[in-house]
C-alpha cells in the first residue's frame, strides 16, 4: 500500500466539470428568498481526475479480497462475485419502490423466496425486511417484543435483560426502545450464570438477549432451561444473529426456543460489508409474535433490496447440500486456529469454540499490549482480529476465521502470531512501534478528539 | 469434499486439522450443544444450484417485472447515475473491507468519509456531518431524538404533516417506543407555541412532499424563543439551488442521499444524512470521521469522538446504530465530485424546465386541477377529475408509473433530467387515453 495524500478538493480547479448533461434553457429562477446565496463549494474536476482520486484511495485499503480479516463477531467470510451480478441487474434496480404491486412480481417473489428460506434455516415463521443492519435488527426486534406485550395488556415489562458479554449494541437498541437494561453475569465457564438469572427474573422483565454461541465463541448450553425460566416468568428470548455463522446448517435458533431473531445477512449469508453497509438486518419471528410482525416502520421503503438479492443468490448457490457444511468448517478452522496458539496466547475459556474464540493477550507479553499485536500483524499482511472486545478480559483478542479460509491460510496467520509471540520477549520495539508498512503509522487519536477536525477547509 | 466453490477444505485437510483439534469428527465440534438441537433433517431448501442456474433464476425474476418509465418520486428519484460511480464503488477494497477499526489500512474509505461529510457541510452550511445513516427517514428519527437528549427534561416533537408520509412514519415509529411525544400537524407554528414548555423540536422539509419550496422565514426565531432545536429534512441534490437548512437558521440538517444518482433499487440501499450545528456535535448518532497526523506528521483520518458511541457507552449511548451506509456514501461522493456545483445546478434546471412542461400540458387537458400554489423544482401533485388509482393502473398496463395518488387525493408526478419531451408527450397522450 503506498500513501497518497490528497483530497478531493485539492484537485479542484475553477471551470472544470465531470458531468455530461445537455444544456439547459435558463428558465429556473436564481436568485430570491427561497433560493440559496452563494454555490455549494463543491470540487471541480473532471472525470478522470475522479476516477483515479478514488482508484487511488482504495489502495489504501484493505478488504476480504485483499487478504485473510479475522475480525471477531463480524464473519468476514469471502463475498461471491454471483451475487454482485445478480444485485446489478437492471430489471432489479430500476423499480421504484411505490410501484403498481403488477409491475413488481419478480421482486415480490425474490422476498418471498429469502423468506421461505431463511425461516427454513432458523426455525422463525416469517421474516420483515425492512431493518437496514444488525443494530437497526435489533430496534426492530425489541419493538416487537414491547408490540407483544402491549397486545396482551401486560404494561409492567420495563426491564431487559443482557449478559455482561453482550455486543454493545443490545443495550444501545434496548435504551433506545425505551427499555432499562439488566446486566446478568457470566460465570467462570464464561456463560450465562443461570442462578445469577434466577433472581432477576420477574413480572417487570420483559425479555432477554443473547447471542448463541456467546461473544466469547461459546455455545449457551444451559439455553434451554434459560428459555424455559425466562418463558415462565412471562417474558421474550430474543436471539442476536450476530454469531449465527456456526449454527448455519447445524442448529436453528427456533428450535431452541428463541421467540424473535435477527440475522445480519452481510455477516452469515456473505453479502460484502462495504466499509460499514449497506447491511441488512432481517427480523424473524415466532407463532406467537407474528401478529405483529409488521407493525414497526423503522425504515423508509422495504429495507436494503439489493443486500437480500445477494443473499438470496448465496443461498441457492449452497443449496440444501453444502448448507450442512457451512457452519461446521467455520468452527473447524476457529478451533484449528486457537489450538494452534494456545501455548502463545492467554487462553481464558479452554473449551471447544464454536465460529470464534478469544484469548487474553500473550503469555509472556513483555511489556507489549494486545493493540502492540494488532498492529504487528498489519506489517504481515493480515487484518487484525477485533480487540478489546468482550469487555470481560482486559487484553482481549478475538479472532473469526469463517470457513472461507483454506487451511494454508490458517497456517500462515498461525505462523504469524507465533512470531510475534518470539518478537515481544526479543525485541518489543518491533511490536510498540508497528505498523511499518502501511501507508501511515498510528495516527494521534488524542488529538482527533481533542481537536476535532470534522470537514475539509482550504 | 472440496467440492463446492466457496469452501477451500479437501477431505484430506479437514481430517488433519480435526487431528491438531484432538477430536475425531466435525460434529464432535458441537458436543456441547444438546443432541437434539443438532438439526438432522433435510433443510427446506432448493437442491445447490450452478452459478449459470443461479443466473438463469434471477434472469427470470426479473423479466416478472415490469420496466416502467418512472414519473413519481416521493421520496425515490430517478435521477441519472454517471458510469464511473459503480466502477468505483465495486473495487474490492472498498467494497469488501469493512468499518475502518484498523485505520493505517483503511485510509480509504476514511478518506472518502471525511469529503462526504464536507460535501455534506457545505451542502447544508452546517458545522458537522456525521459518516452516514441507513437512509433518510430513520436520519429524520435520529434527529428526533437528537432534540430530545439535547433538550433538557423537554419530551415534545412537532412534526410537519408536510414531510413525506415514511418519513413520519418512521419518526412516528422510533418516537412509539422510546416515548417521546411526536404531534403531526399541518399548523407547525401554533403547534410551537401551544407545546412550549414541553417542545424539544421541530421537523420540517425542505420541500414539502407535494414539490413546494418552502418558507421558513421566521420558524428559526420562533422555535429558539420556545427552546426547541428546528430540523430540517432536504433533499441534497435540490440544495445546490434552494435555501439551505442554515440559512434558514435550522440547527440540524438530514435527509437521504439517494437523488445523488443512487438507482431506485426498490427503496434500497440509499443512505441518510444528518448534519448540526457544532454545538450538537457531541450528541450526533453513529460513526464520525475526523483529521489527525501520525509521528512522522504525516496528515491521516480516524474514527473519533467515539465516547458517544454503542461500543464504549453501551446503554448510555446516542444511538444503537453501528454499521451505516457507508458504500452509498460513497456513491453520493463520487456523484458529487463529478458533478460539481454547476452540474448540480443543471441537474436542477432541467428537472425544473421539464417538469413545469409536464405540468402545463397537464393542466391543458383540462383532466386536472392545480393543487396549492409555489416554487417547486421536479414534484408537482394535481387534483385529478377522475379517479387516482384507476389513472395509475392505467398508465402502468401503457408502461408509466406516473400519477401515484396521495393521501389528499391527489396524484403525485416527478420529471428528473432522465425524460425529455418527447417521453413526457408520450405519456400526456397516454393520460388522456386513460382518463376515457
Amino acid at each position: 500500500m503506498r500513501y497518497y495524500d490528497k483530497l478531493i478538493f485539492e484537485l479542484s480547479r475553477p471551470g472544470r466539470s465531470g458531468f455530461s448533461l445537455p444544456e439547459a434553457e435558463g428558465g429556473m429562477p436564481r436568485e430570491g428568498r427561497l433560493w440559496r446565496s452563494a454555490p455549494a463549494g463543491l470540487p471541480e474536476v473532471s472525470e478522470p481526475d475522479v476516477v483515479r482520486h478514488y482508484t487511488n484511495l482504495s489502495q489504501m485499503n484493505f478488504g476480504v479480497d485483499t487478504g485473510f480479516y479475522p475480525l471477531g463477531s463480524c464473519t468476514m467470510k469471502y463475498n461471491p462475485k454471483i451475487n454482485e451480478e445478480i444485485a446489478s441487474m437492471p430489471g432489479f434496480t430500476g423499480q421504484h419502490p411505490l410501484q403498481p404491486e403488477e409491475s413488481v412480481r419478480g421482486t415480490k417473489a425474490v422476498y418471498e423466496e429469502l423468506d421461505r428460506a431463511l425461516a427454513a434455516i432458523t426455525g422463525m415463521k416469517h421474516f420483515t425486511f425492512r431493518p437496514c443492519a444488525g443494530a437497526h435488527g435489533e430496534l426492530t426486534g425489541l419493538m416487537l417484543m414491547k408490540e407483544y406485550h402491549l397486545g396482551r395488556g401486560d404494561l409492567a415489562r420495563t426491564k431487559v435483560i443482557v449478559p455482561d458479554s453482550a455486543h454493545g449494541t443490545n443495550p444501545a437498541s434496548a435504551a433506545c426502545c425505551g427499555y432499562e437494561i439488566v446486566v446478568v453475569k457470566s460465570n467462570s465457564d464464561g456463560l450465562v450464570d443461570v442462578e445469577a438469572l434466577k433472581p432477576l427474573l420477574g413480572p417487570d422483565i420483559a425479555g432477554i438477549m443473547l447471542t448463541n454461541p456467546n461473544t466469547l465463541g461459546l455455545f449457551e448450553k444451559d439455553i434451554r432451561e434459560i428459555a424455559a425460566l425466562v418463558h415462565d416468568c412471562g417474558g421474550l428470548l430474543y436471539y442476536d444473529g450476530a454469531n449465527m455463522n456456526p449454527l448455519l446448517g447445524v442448529v436453528r435458533p427456533g428450535d431452541m426456543g428463541f421467540d424473535i431473531l435477527h440475522l445480519n445477512l452481510h455477516k452469515t449469508f456473505s453479502t460484502p460489508h462495504g466499509g460499514g453497509g449497506p447491511g441488512s438486518g432481517p427480523v424473524g419471528v415466532s407463532e406467537r409474535v407474528l401478529p405483529y410482525l409488521d407493525v414497526p416502520r423503522v425504515s423508509g421503503f422495504n429495507g436494503n433490496f439489493t443486500v437480500m438479492l445477494r443473499a438470496l443468490a448465496y443461498i441457492l448457490m449452497l443449496g440444501r447440500e453444502n448448507i450442512r457444511m457451512a457452519g461446521r468448517l467455520a468452527t473447524l478452522n476457529a478451533n484449528y486456529v486457537k489450538e494452534s496458539l494456545k501455548d502463545c496466547y492467554k487462553l481464558p475459556v479452554p473449551s471447544v469454540c464454536k465460529h470464534e474464540f478469544v484469548f487474553d493477550g500473550l503469555l509472556e507479553p513483555n511489556g507489549t499490549t494486545t493493540l502492540d499485536v494488532a498492529k504487528r500483524l498489519l506489517d504481515y499482511g493480515f487484518h487484525a482480529p477485533t480487540i478489546y472486545f468482550p469487555l470481560l478480559f482486559h487484553q482481549a483478542i478475538m479472532i473469526e476465521p469463517t470457513e472461507t479460509e483454506s487451511p494454508e491460510t490458517l497456517d500462515a496467520f498461525i505462523d504469524v502470531m507465533r512470531k510475534i509471540a518470539v518478537e515481544a520477549r526479543t525485541n518489543p520495539e518491533l511490536l510498540h512501534s508497528a505498523p511499518r508498512t502501511a501507508p501511515i503509522g498510528r495516527p494521534d487519536e488524542t488529538k482527533a478528539a481533542r481537536q476535532p477536525i470534522l470537514k475539509y477547509e482550504a | 469434499m472440496g467440492t463446492f466453490c466457496y469452501f477451500p477444505h479437501t477431505g484430506e485437510d479437514i481430517r488433519r486439522m480435526l487431528d491438531r483439534i484432538g477430536v475425531g469428527s466435525l460434529d464432535d465440534l458441537y458436543a456441547d450443544v444438546p443432541a437434539d438441537f443438532i438439526y438432522k433433517g433435510d433443510y427446506d431448501l432448493p437442491s445447490a444450484m450452478s452459478e449459470q442456474q443461479v443466473r438463469e433464476h434471477f434472469a427470470k425474476l426479473a423479466a416478472e417485472n415490469v420496466r416502467l418509465k418512472v414519473f413519481v418520486g416521493q421520496g425515490a428519484y430517478d435521477h441519472c447515475t454517471p458510469a464511473a460511480i459503480p466502477y468505483i464503488t465495486s473495487r474490492s477494497e472498498f467494497l469488501t473491507a469493512y468499518t475502518p477499526y484498523q485505520c493505517e489500512i483503511s485510509q480509504g474509505t476514511l478518506r472518502y468519509i471525511f469529503e462526504w461529510q464536507t460535501m455534506i457541510c457545505r451542502l447544508t452550511g452546517m458545522d458537522c456531518s456525521n459518516a452516514s445513516m441507513y437512509d433518510g427517514p430513520t436520519a429524520a428519527a435520529e434527529a428526533m431524538r437528537m432534540c430530545v437528549a439535547s433538550v433538557k427534561k423537554r419530551n415534545s416533537v412537532v412534526v410537519s404533516s408536510g414531510l413525506l408520509p415514511n418519513v413520519r412514519a418512521t419518526i412516528l415509529t422510533y418516537a412509539k417506543y422510546e416515548g417521546v411525544n411526536v404531534v403531526v400537524t399541518s399548523d407547525v407554528r401554533a403547534k410551537v407555541q401551544e407545546l412550549s414548555s414541553d417542545l424539544a423540536g421541530v421537523i420540517v422539509p425542505s420541500i414539502d412532499r407535494r414539490g413546494y419550496i418552502c418558507d421558513h422565514e421566521g420558524l428559526a426565531e420562533l422555535v429558539h424563543a420556545n427552546g426547541g432545536l428546528l430540523v430540517e429534512y432536504c433533499d441534497p441534490s435540490a440544495l445546490a439551488v434552494v435555501k439551505t437548512p442554515a440559512e434558514w437558521g435550522a440547527d440540524i440538517a438530514v435527509g437521504d442521499g439517494q437523488p445523488l444518482g443512487i438507482p431506485l433499487n426498490f427503496g434500497g440501499p440509499y443512505v441518510g444524512f444528518l448534519a448540526c450545528r457544532k454545538d450538537y456535535m457531541r450528541k450526533m448518532p453513529g460513526r464520525i470521521v475526523g483529521q489527525t497526523e501520525d509521528a512522522e506528521g504525516r496528515r491521516c483520518f480516524v474514527l473519533t469522538l467515539q465516547a458517544r458511541e454503542q461500543h464504549i457507552r453501551r446503554e448510555k449511548a446516542t444511538s444503537n446504530i453501528c454499521s451505516n451506509q457507508s458504500l452509498m456514501a460513497l456513491w453520493c461522493t463520487v456523484y458529487l465530485s463529478l458533478m460539481g456545483p454547476e452540474g448540480l445546478r443543471r441537474v436542477n434546471e432541467l428537472c425544473w424546465e421539464r417538469s413545469h412542461y409536464l405540468r402545463d400540458e397537464l393542466l391543458k387537458t383540462g383532466l386536472f386541477e392545480p393543487v396549492g400554489e409555489g416554487e417547486f423544482i421536479k414534484e408537482f401533485v394535481l387534483k385529478p377529475h377522475c379517479p387516482a388509482d384507476r389513472l395509475m393502473h392505467a398508465l402502468a398496463a401503457a408502461g408509466y408509473f406516473a400519477a401515484l395518488p396521495d393521501e389528499d387525493g391527489n396524484v403525485c408526478f416527478c420529471v428528473t433530467e432522465k425524460h425529455g419531451r418527447e417521453e413526457m408527450d408520450a405519456l400526456v397522450k397516454c393520460v388522456k387515453e386513460a382518463a376515457l
